[in-house]
C-alpha cells in the first residue's frame, strides 16, 4: 500500500510539474526561446505574492489572478524588449541572455530575501486538510486541487491555442514567422502576447510551489528550471498533453525513487530523463514526423 | 610562432598572392607572451601571499573561461554545465590525495579524469542543439552532482577536506598553488592556441560558417565537436583540481560548491565581456572579471549580478565584446589563428590598407 500511496503522491507532484513546464515549452515552441530564466521568473512570482499579501493581507488564492496580472505585463515587457533584441541577434544571444537574467535574478534574490525558503501560507485548515482512501493512501486537497489546476490551465491553453482567432495568430506564427508577416500580422506583438501567457503560466507555477512547500531564490534552477525542462524531454515536445504525461512520469519516478531510498528521489527523476532522451528522443508523446 | 607561407600559388594568376597566419609580424606577441609569462611566474617573489591568492582565482576563472570561449565561441557548444567537469576534476585530485598521491599529480589525473567522463556525458548531449543542449549539460552536472553525493566514502554531500599538503609552510603553499593555475592556465590558453591552428580549427571555422554545407563536403563535424567537448573537459577539470588545493577541500552543493552554476556564470560572463571566439577575449573578460569581484567583493553576490548585466548589455549591444571592439578598430590579433591574404604587390612595411591600393 505505500506504494500505491507513493504513486499517487507522484502522480499528483506531476501535475505542479506540469504547471512548470508549460510556459517553457509554449515559448520554446512559438518564439523557438529556450528560456534559461524560466524557473527564477517563477521563484519571482512567488515573492510577488509573498509582497502582494504583505500590502494588502489578501488570502493567498486571491493573489493568484493579481500576480497573473503582474507576470503577464513583465512577460511583454521583457519580451518586447530584451528577448525581441536577443532573438533577433542569433540563438547564442539568446541564451546568453536568458542565462544572464537567471544568474542576475536568482542573485539579485538573494541579497533582497536572504536565501531563506518563506512558504506562502494557505490557513492550516486547507494545508493539512487531505482524504484518506483504505488506510494508507492520504490525499491531501491542496495538491490534488494542484493538479485539476493544472489540467485546467493546459486545458485552458490548448482550447484557446486551438481554437480562438489570437490563438491561431500565436500558431501561425509560430509556423511561419515571414508568412504570417506578410499577411499583416506584427509578429513582435504576438510573440510579447504569448510570452504574457507564458508568463501568466509561470506566475502560477510558482504560487502553487510556494503554497505546496517553500520557495527560496535557488530553487528557481534547482528544481524549477530543471524537473520543467525533464518534463517537457519525457513529454515530448510541441504537445501540451505530452507535457503534462511528461510530468506525471516524472513525479512518479521520483515519488518511487524516494520510497526506495529518501536521498534517490532526485535521481530517479533523472533517471528516466535520461533513459527517455537515450531511447526515445522525440519523448513519450511525438508528434508525427517532427523530430 | 613563425609567420610562414602557408599555401603555395597554384596557377600564375596567383603567383603574387600570399597568405599568411597574421597581417602584422606575430614575433613582438610572441615575445610580449613569453616575457609575461615569466613576469607571472615571478610574480611569488614580489608580491604578499594575499595578492597571490587573488591571482590564483583569476588563473582558474581564466583557465575555464578559455575553455568556454572554445565550447560557445568555436563549436557552438552553449554548455550551462561545466560545473560538472570543475567539480569532477576536484574529486579527481582529492580521491587519489586520500589514498597517498600528491594533488600536485592529481592534477594531472584531474585533466584526465574529467577528459575520461566527458565521453559518456557527450554520447548523451551529442544529438542535442542550441537551447536544448545548454539545459540538459545543466542537468548532467545536477546528475553528476547528486551521484557524487551518494558517495559517503569521499564526503557525500558535505564535503572532504584535501589531505597531503598540511607539512607545507602557508606561504611556500600559496606560491605553489599559484604556479600550478599558472601552468594550468598557459597550458589551456596554449592548448586552445595550438588546436584551432590545426586541422581541427578549420574544421570548427567550417563548421561555424555552413555546418550544412561542411557536412556534405565531409567535414566530421560530431567527431569535431566530441573532441572540443573532451578538451574544455580537461581543462575545467585541472582548474577544479586547482580549485581543491587552493581551498584545501572540497564541497559539493550547488551554493557554493564545486557544482555551483555561479563557476559557468562567471566563466560565460568573462568570455562574454571580453569578446567570444577569439583567444585574446577571455583573458580581457577575466581581468574585467578579477576588478569587478574585488571591487565589490564586501557586496556578497553583487559582483555576479553587475557581471551578468554586463554580459546581457553586450551580448546585445557589442556583440564582439571588448577585444572585438579592439580588433575591428586596429586589426591586432596577439593568437592569429585565422588567415590574412595578402594582395599582390602587397608589403608587410606599408600601412593602411589605402596605400597597398594601386
Amino acid at each position: 500500500m505505500a506504494w500505491v500511496n507513493a504513486i499517487i503522491q507522484g502522480l499528483l507532484t506531476g501535475g505542479l510539474y506540469a504547471l512548470f513546464a508549460c510556459g517553457l515549452s509554449l515559448m520554446f515552441g512559438v518564439m523557438k526561446v529556450v528560456n534559461l530564466a524560466h524557473g527564477d521568473l517563477a521563484v519571482v512570482a512567488g515573492y510577488l505574492a509573498v509582497g502582494v499579501i504583505a500590502v494588502t493581507h489578501m488570502p493567498v488564492l486571491w493573489t493568484i489572478p493579481v500576480v497573473i496580472v503582474l507576470m503577464a505585463i513583465i512577460g511583454y515587457i521583457l519580451q518586447r524588449s530584451i528577448i525581441q533584441g536577443a532573438i533577433s541577434r542569433g540563438e547564442l544571444t539568446t541564451l546568453i541572455v536568458t542565462f544572464g537574467l537567471s544568474i542576475v535574478i536568482e542573485n539579485g534574490l538573494q541579497q533582497f530575501f536572504t536565501a531563506n525558503s518563506r512558504g506562502l501560507g494557505v490557513g492550516d485548515s486547507f494545508i493539512t486538510a487531505s482524504f484518506s482512501i483504505g488506510s494508507q493512501i492520504i490525499v491531501p486537497y491542496m495538491n490534488l486541487g494542484i493538479f485539476v489546476l493544472a489540467v485546467i490551465v493546459l486545458l485552458g491553453l490548448n482550447q484557446y491555442l486551438s481554437s480562438t482567432k489570437y490563438g491561431r495568430l500565436i500558431r501561425a506564427v509560430a509556423d511561419d514567422r515571414e508568412a504570417a508577416q506578410l499577411s499583416g500580422a506584427d509578429y513582435r506583438h504576438v510573440f510579447g502576447i504569448a510570452a504574457a501567457i507564458a508568463f501568466g503560466t509561470v506566475a502560477i507555477a510558482g504560487i502553487c510551489e510556494g503554497m505546496i512547500t517553500t520557495i527560496s531564490p535557488t530553487i528557481g534552477t534547482d528544481t524549477i528550471l530543471l524537473f520543467a525542462f525533464a518534463s517537457v524531454v519525457i513529454g515530448g515536445l510541441g504537445s501540451l498533453w505530452g507535457t503534462l504525461l511528461g510530468g506525471v512520469v516524472l513525479g512518479v519516478a521520483q515519488a518511487i525513487g524516494a520510497q526506495i531510498n529518501p536521498s534517490w528521489e532526485q535521481l530517479a527523476g533523472y533517471a528516466v530523463f535520461l533513459l527517455v532522451l537515450v531511447i526515445r528522443p522525440q519523448g513519450l508523446v511525438s508528434q508525427g514526423a517532427q523530430s | 610562432m613563425t609567420e610562414n607561407v602557408i599555401t603555395s600559388p597554384r596557377s600564375a594568376d596567383f603567383a603574387d598572392v600570399r597568405v599568411t597566419r597574421s597581417r602584422r609580424s606575430i614575433w613582438p606577441s610572441g615575445i610580449g607572451a613569453l616575457v609575461l609569462i615569466i613576469v607571472l611566474f615571478a610574480f611569488p617573489y614580489y608580491v604578499g601571499p594575499g595578492t597571490t591568492g587573488i591571482m590564483v582565482q583569476g588563473l582558474i576563472v581564466l583557465t575555464l573561461a578559455s575553455m568556454w570561449n572554445l565550447l560557445a565561441g568555436y563549436a557552438g557548444l552553449v554548455s550551462v554545465g561545466q560545473q560538472a567537469f570543475f567539480g569532477l576534476g576536484a574529486y579527481f585530485v582529492l580521491i587519489p590525495a586520500m589514498h597517498g598521491v600528491t594533488p600536485w599529480a592529481g592534477l594531472v589525473i584531474a585533466a584526465v579524469g574529467a577528459a575520461v567522463c566527458a565521453v559518456p556525458l557527450w554520447w548523451l548531449v551529442a544529438r542535442l542543439r542550441l537551447g536544448y543542449f545548454a539545459i540538459a549539460t545543466w542537468v548532467l552536472a545536477s546528475v553528476v552532482m547528486l551521484v557524487i553525493e551518494q558517495i559517503s566514502s569521499i564526503g557525500g554531500g558535505t564535503g572532504e577536506p584535501l589531505p597531503g599538503l598540511s607539512g607545507m609552510q602557508p606561504a611556500v603553499l600559496t606560491a605553489y598553488t599559484y604556479w600550478a593555475a599558472l601552468i594550468v592556465a598557459v597550458l589551456a590558453i596554449g592548448g586552445v592556441y595550438l588546436l584551432l591552428r590545426s586541422k581541427i580549427g578549420l574544421t570548427l571555422t567550417a563548421i561555424r560558417d555552413d555546418e550544412r554545407a561542411a557536412r556534405s563536403s565531409g567535414v566530421r563535424v560530431g567527431l569535431a565537436r566530441m573532441g572540443v567537448f573532451i578538451a574544455a573537459a580537461a581543462g575545467c577539470g585541472a582548474a577544479g583540481g586547482v580549485l581543491a588545493i587552493e581551498q584545501l577541500q572540497v564541497v559539493p552543493g550547488t551554493s557554493g560548491g564545486v557544482f555551483s552554476v555561479q563557476w559557468t556564470a562567471e566563466m560565460a560572463f568573462a568570455v562574454i565581456i571580453g569578446g567570444i571566439g577569439t583567444i585574446e577575449g577571455p583573458i580581457l573578460g577575466t581581468i574585467v572579471y578579477m576588478v569587478l569581484q574585488q571591487e565589490l567583493q564586501s557586496y556578497n553576490a553583487w559582483y555576479l549580478i553587475v557581471l551578468g548585466a554586463v554580459a546581457i548589455a553586450i551580448a546585445l549591444f557589442a556583440r564582439r565584446g571588448l577585444w572585438g571592439t579592439v580588433v575591428d578598430r586596429f586589426n591586432i590579433r596577439l593568437f592569429p589563428v585565422g588567415y590574412h591574404l595578402w594582395a599582390p604587390g602587397e608589403g608587410r612595411r606599408r600601412k593602411g590598407p589605402a596605400d597597398a591600393a594601386p
